[in-house]
């Protein structure tokens, strides 16, 4: 089929960057979205030109690296599926794609489709982990734990941190992938403890690093690859609020 | 002479006494120490953050765009551990055998016997981190049964186990980072290593980001970087694995050992198309309810539904009656190599055999089969658009593990002193063939249980050297090495893409060194890598600058593997047997199955880079057999 593709480009995050036009013949329904870019940066290489740069790894939706805004919408059209998992049946013979990167104060562009997600990082290191030092952890059924309880807790901590969430929500709000990781952690025995501090660190962070608040409109939800409930950010400000409270 | 430097003494003692006597660091000096760990799987996170916590400065490395994407991400069914949790009879003793003979008997007996003494720490350290393994109504850890096994002993988290491991690591990874005592590189290349007077002391790395070229000084130097499975160009690694660490070490004077032996994982998606980027896996795990099957008829092209039972072939369950579904990778693999070679191939290109889940739906009914593996289901159907609780998965062997890579001693360094390589990054414990949940056991336990253990010991050597500092002349020179491949990749004004190279020289392999092999097949593909490699110096096309360049990056991959490729041949041409993943045609029973030589055989083949001009030199380190009988490998 032929497409034709309407792409960001942008050489650096503090220059301008521009929508730019192109043409591509020969995409099958088999491809995937990143196929189809590859096609297009190999036409690009025959014309000498410098390619379209975007970011990818695994291919097959697990790593999280991928990522851009598609016609609109983070991933695409599909729900709970990334850039990388989407197929071009998903597309027709003649179709216009808007393809655009994650768009955030907190995701500044690198070039092109790619973008910087280093905050997401520096959540996690203000706290979201369980302080247990390598080497000499006890017998790991000394502490047993539900059925039910694991399958929540793994419910949240299948987040990829692909950053869908933020580039789909009006406020740029990182509460989902911030949920997600407290709701994870603070299920578990093993990570009861610190569950005060380690809301009050994140939610600290997620502030610091620039990423709005979350106004409830639950679109993060819908792209989440991974499905990730909203009722991990209910979680999420119960644990703050109770931290609040025990703190005084 | 390479010296393994195994412990003497009993088996079961080798790694307590190792433990007992390595030479420790005061914890007041070793903050004087640093270390580089280049890469950030579950080995690479796991060394950082363990050596870290007792004190050390760590600079750590990984060419994504965080710690948190390196493919141990994307491994899937499980990881094995001797609990005994099923009271079924597994013991240390049997996990090692297990592996030794998963292994097909080319693995150092000393390493597989750790691996088990230390993988039931593992599952403790994991469950301690918050990693949700599955569990039983009693909350008790639960697991599972896995290829070339007759235990249960893996653990898993769904089909998600390596993302979950992974976060674990991660998260103890950046928590060192809020103590300051490592300090994070993201999109950063290693390009070269630096060596003082013998030793590891330094990298040179290009930021991917700018395209600056960086010199990192430390007292030892970690290599994590994983697998090249991605030689094949089609395989199931991530788009970024390479093999340009390793590489670039290995011309600095390490060994590379038994790199001809890549694993083919059996249930892969097949290739569909010219276009295609990658092969996705889907979980071993299948195995244990799916049965394969192709059509006894020759080019049968109806569907697989209305192919009666009769007309079918269950070609494992027919020549592997003892294990079935479940017979080792290796054997799988090349048992659907040689169905869809003799025609009875499935699927639009006809290279794909069928796993197929109606008896099991039959027999269980559709909810516990969704129980088990709906993930997997959805997973397949997204990328194919087939429901395969209705019509059979159409599965093929891809490229996948790489058992090959650097060699290293019992302590994980490398022949180079300082330089260590953990991980799949070496070619230890796995053999010529790796069972299935093996894999992030040996990162895990590489990084969390031994490293931590064996740097210190060779670090107390370094305190009181003299500090290299990047001032040093041989940081010039490497960054100098460096900058002018780069320079004569931009400068090359061929026609040709990086992908157009990497897909040939994938496609040769695959071809001549993949499978199967044959002596005339390899000697064909020296051949044509050496004038592949010609072409590659004159026809290469590059276009953009030095500053952030994805074209760059690859061509500097694609020229490693060009050469890796070559010595993969070399490799496999002088092995003279077939063993593992390693089958050379010349070397079968009547019944295709694959006749090792241990007469002559029974070594590690470890390489040394002679030069670009020469073929490569072989060092052989004897394999030494006193707790187990060497057997024929039968699954029957």
């Amino acid at each position: 089929m032929k497409l034709y593709l309407k792409i960001w480009r942008q050489l650096n995050a503090t220059s301008k960057g521009e929508m730019v036009d192109y043409e591509i013949d020969g995409v099958t329904e088999h491809m995937s979205f990143l196929e189809m870019l590859d096609l297009l940066n190999e036409s690009l290489i025959q014309l000498k030109e410098r390619v379209i740069e975007f970011d990818h790894d695994c291919r097959e939706g697990i790593c999280g690296q991928c990522g851009v805004m598609i016609n609109g919408r983070a991933h695409g059209p599909l729900k709970h599926t990334t850039t990388c998992q989407l197929h071009m049946r998903s597309f027709k013979d003649g179709d216009t794609i808007y393809i655009e990167p994650f768009r955030a104060t907190a995701f500044p562009v690198v070039r092109d489709l790619k973008i910087n997600r280093t905050s997401f990082d520096s959540i996690i290191v203000a706290g979201g982990y369980i302080g247990a030092s390598t080497g000499q952890a006890p017998e790991a059924n000394s502490i047993p734990i539900s059925y039910e309880t694991v399958e929540a807790s793994f419910d949240a901590a299948a987040c990829i941190g692909c950053g869908a969430c933020v580039a789909t929500c009006k406020n740029s709000s990182a509460a989902l992938f911030v949920g997600a990781k407290i709701t994870h952690l603070a299920l578990l025995p093993q990570g009861k403890i610190e569950a005060s501090k380690r809301v009050l660190t994140m939610v600290d962070q997620m502030d610091t690093e620039g990423f709005g608040a979350c106004s409830n409109t639950e679109a993060c939800e819908v792209e989440c690859p991974q499905g990730i409930s909203v009722l991990s950010i209910a979680k999420m400000n119960y644990e703050y609020n109770k931290a609040l409270i025990m703190k005084k | 002479m390479i010296d393994s430097k195994i412990p003497d003494g009993p088996l079961a003692d080798k790694w307590n006494t190792y433990k007992a006597k390595a030479k420790l660091v005061n914890p007041a000096n070793r903050k004087k120490l640093t270390v580089i760990v280049v890469g950030t799987g579950l080995a690479g996170s796991s060394c950082a953050a363990s050596l870290a916590e007792q004190g050390y400065n760590i600079q750590s490395f990984c060419f994504q765009d965080s710690p948190r994407r390196a493919h141990s991400v994307a491994a899937q069914g499980g990881v094995n551990a001797v609990k005994n949790y099923k009271n079924d009879g597994d013991s240390v003793f049997r996990m090692f055998y297990d592996t030794i003979k998963g292994g097909d008997f080319r693995s150092r007996e000393a390493n597989v016997y750790r691996l088990a003494e230390c993988s039931a720490s593992l599952i403790d350290q994991s469950v301690a981190q918050g990693v949700p393994f599955a569990r039983e109504y009693g909350g008790y850890l639960n697991n599972r049964s896995f290829g070339g096994v007759q235990v249960s002993r893996t653990f898993y988290a769904r089909g998600q186990t390596g993302q979950q491991l992974l976060l674990g690591a991660y998260q103890s990874l950046l928590r060192q980072v809020n103590t300051g005592k490592v300090t994070m590189h993201t999109r950063h290349e290693m390009l070269e290593l630096v060596l003082v007077d013998g030793k590891a002391k330094g990298i040179i790395a290009r930021n991917l980001e700018t395209g600056a070229i960086e010199r990192h000084a430390a007292d030892a130097v970690v290599l994590a970087t994983g697998g090249y499975g991605k030689v094949y160009y089609l395989s199931t690694l991530a788009m970024g694995c390479n093999s340009s660490a390793l590489w670039r070490a290995h011309k600095k004077g390490a060994y590379m050992a038994g790199v001809s032996w890549i694993q083919f994982h059996p249930t892969c998606l097949p290739q569909h198309g010219a276009n295609q980027s990658k092969l996705t896996l889907m979980s071993e795990s299948l195995r244990n309810d799916g049965r394969i099957w192709v059509p006894k008829k020759v080019g049968d092209d109806r569907l697989p539904n209305s192919i009666p039972e009769e007309e079918r072939d269950y070609y494992l369950e027919r020549r592997y009656p003892a294990f079935g579904n479940l017979a080792p990778r290796d054997i799988s693999s090349r048992a659907a190599k040689e169905r869809i070679d003799s025609g009875h191939g499935a699927g639009p290109m006809k290279n794909a055999v069928y796993l197929d889940f109606s008896d099991a739906i039959a027999a269980q009914g559709k909810k516990t089969i969704e129980a088990k593996y709906s993930n997997l289901f959805a997973m397949y159907e997204k990328i194919n658009g087939i429901d395969a609780y209705k019509e059979p998965m159409l599965i093929s062997p891809a490229a996948h593990f790489t058992m090959g890579g650097l060699w290293v001693d019992y302590e994980l360094m490398t022949t180079i002193p300082g330089l260590f390589a953990l991980g799949e990054a070496n070619f230890a414990d796995h053999g010529a063939n790796r069972l299935g949940a093996n894999s992030l056991l040996q990162a895990c336990v590489d990084g969390y249980f031994i490293a931590p253990y064996t740097i210190p010991n060779y670090l107390s050597g370094e305190l009181n050297t003299t500090k290299v500092t990047t001032e040093h002349p041989a940081f010039a020179e490497a960054e100098n090495s460096v900058r002018e491949q780069l320079n004569r990749f931009l400068q090359s004004k061929g026609t040709l893409s990086t992908d157009y190279f990497h897909k040939t020289i994938g496609r040769l392999l695959y071809e001549k060194c993949g499978l199967s092999r044959s002596k005339q097949n390899l000697e064909e593909a020296i051949v044509a890598i050496k004038s592949l490699k010609a072409s590659f110096e004159k026809d290469l096309l590059i276009t953009g600058d030095d500053t952030l360049n994805s074209e760059l990056e690859k061509a500097g991959r694609v020229a490693d593997y060009i050469e890796l490729a070559e010595l993969m041949c070399y490799d496999a041409l002088q092995r003279e047997e077939s063993c593992g993943a390693h089958f050379r045609e010349e070397y079968q029973s009547n019944e295709g199955e694959a006749v090792r030589n241990d007469t002559d055989y029974c070594y590690v083949s470890a390489w040394e880079w002679k030069g670009i001009a020469n073929p490569p030199e072989l060092h052989k380190e004897p394999l030494v057999f006193e707790n187990v009988e060497l057997a024929v490998r039968s699954y029957k």
